[in-house]
């Protein structure tokens, strides 16, 4: 035992250091990347609700979310934050629906780590392009193959379990939110 | 290079990372990010600032507790450091330059397996000390840098014909009907990538072989 400390000590030192220095990093730096990030939601808000010109941050059940509106303020649309686990680690996404929450408008890569060449390319907007229009009434299926029925979602060839990610998020995510909305 | 009682001076160090020990042309290390992020000088410039900042602090701190180092744990305690402060560059890029960390996404923290890094505090910071660990830090930095903007000055302006696009928006190739010039998808893509750092390396070599038959030994 006083073996191994003597030749560790210099490694169990740095690591709490390090950690400690890190964690001052992040609690120094978070509410700067989290304002980063809002605003990047809210400049997203019109591709991903068809009509919106605006977003207003909004809360559903204790769900932050972000209201879609028009010009005249009307709601025509939600977007909902939803993060899980992806291949390599966490995914953050940006699902935008309409007003009833009935459907998807589409969807967007928030924050994302997934390989490069292959998971990223849950990025790609002509991937992303196959959520709008999605109905919500019933859950979202990945395939391998070119979709045949309506809820179908082809995966990006190499990344199955990325795109598997992303459907089993906006699934769960989804169903969720729609619950809470009509119970506001 | 002269070789002193205790290794190479600081300003030998420092001149030696620029060309004659350029970690791209003549280490060939630090292949992923020279492959993955030089289709735009932006990036290129962000991955090489960030790999910069960790290896000067990587270097000099190595540098500084080296009496301390065990010769079995060594290899742990430097990957320690380094990824300490790639997740510190990691981070304030998130919150300062928000846009590029999404463009470069996981290759800020793929910096931890950066090979230069690694090489640098076996190679000097471990025995020599933080002065010259700073110098040769400073040195291999803009030894990559100078690797990552050659790559990516040719892949950028053949490919969106623009130098720092992004930020100066300077267009070096005028925006031409398509009939007389259309951009070259490929050097935006992966096999530009290749294709540039194949034909850049293999000039370097032409160039050091005419320069040592010039002058004979």
């Amino acid at each position: 035992m006083m073996k191994a400390i003597q030749q560790a000590w210099l490694v169990i030192v740095l690591s709490l250091v390090f950690g400690a220095a890190l964690a001052g990093v992040q609690l120094t730096l978070q509410p700067r990347i989290e304002a980063n990030k809002l605003a990047d939601a809210l400049n997203q808000i019109p591709q991903l609700v068809p009509g919106a010109t605006q977003g207003a941050a909004a809360e559903v059940a204790g769900r932050r979310v972000f209201r879609a509106l028009d010009d005249a303020g009307k709601l025509v649309g939600w977007v909902v934050p939803a993060a899980g686990q992806g291949f390599a680690d966490k995914l953050e996404l940006l699902v935008g629906v309409n007003a009833d929450a009935s459907a998807i408008t589409g969807l967007y890569v928030l924050d994302q780590k997934e390989t490069p060449g292959l998971g990223d390319n849950i990025t790609r907007a002509e991937w992303r392009a196959q959520f709008a229009g999605k109905s919500l009434a019933q859950p979202l299926q990945t395939v391998k193959t070119a979709p045949a029925a309506a809820q179908d979602i082809q995966a990006v060839t190499g990344a199955t379990i990325s795109s598997w990610s992303v459907v089993g998020i906006v699934n769960e995510q989804l169903a969720r939110f729609r619950k809470e909305l009509r119970h506001e | 290079m002269s070789k002193a009682a205790d290794g190479p001076t600081p300003l030998e160090r420092f001149i030696g990372g620029i060309l004659p020990e350029n970690p791209t042309y003549r280490q060939i290390l630090g292949m992923c990010p020279t492959l993955a992020v030089t289709n735009t000088m932006e990036g290129a410039m962000t991955m090489a600032g960030a790999v910069a900042f960790v290896l000067v602090c990587a270097n000099v701190m190595i540098s500084l507790i080296r009496p301390l180092l065990k010769p079995h744990l060594r290899i742990l305690v430097f990957t320690l450091t380094i990824a300490a402060f790639v997740t510190i560059a990691d981070r304030l890029l998130a919150a300062f330059m928000y846009d590029m960390s999404k463009q470069l996404g996981p290759y800020i923290p793929l910096i931890i397996v950066n090979c230069i890094i690694i090489a640098r505090c076996e190679i000097c910071a471990a025995r020599q000390g933080p002065w010259t660990a700073l110098n040769d830090a400073l040195g291999q930095s803009l030894g990559f840098a100078l690797g990552l903007a050659s790559i990516a000055s040719i892949r950028e302006i053949l490919g969106f014909g623009t130098w720092f696009g992004k930020w100066l928006g300077w267009r070096v190739i005028p925006e031409l009907p398509a009939a007389q010039w259309s951009n070259w998808v490929i050097m935006v893509l992966p096999p530009g990538a290749f294709l540039t750092l194949g034909l850049l390396m293999g000039a370097v070599n032409w160039a050091q072989h005419r320069r040592a038959a010039r002058r004979p030994a």
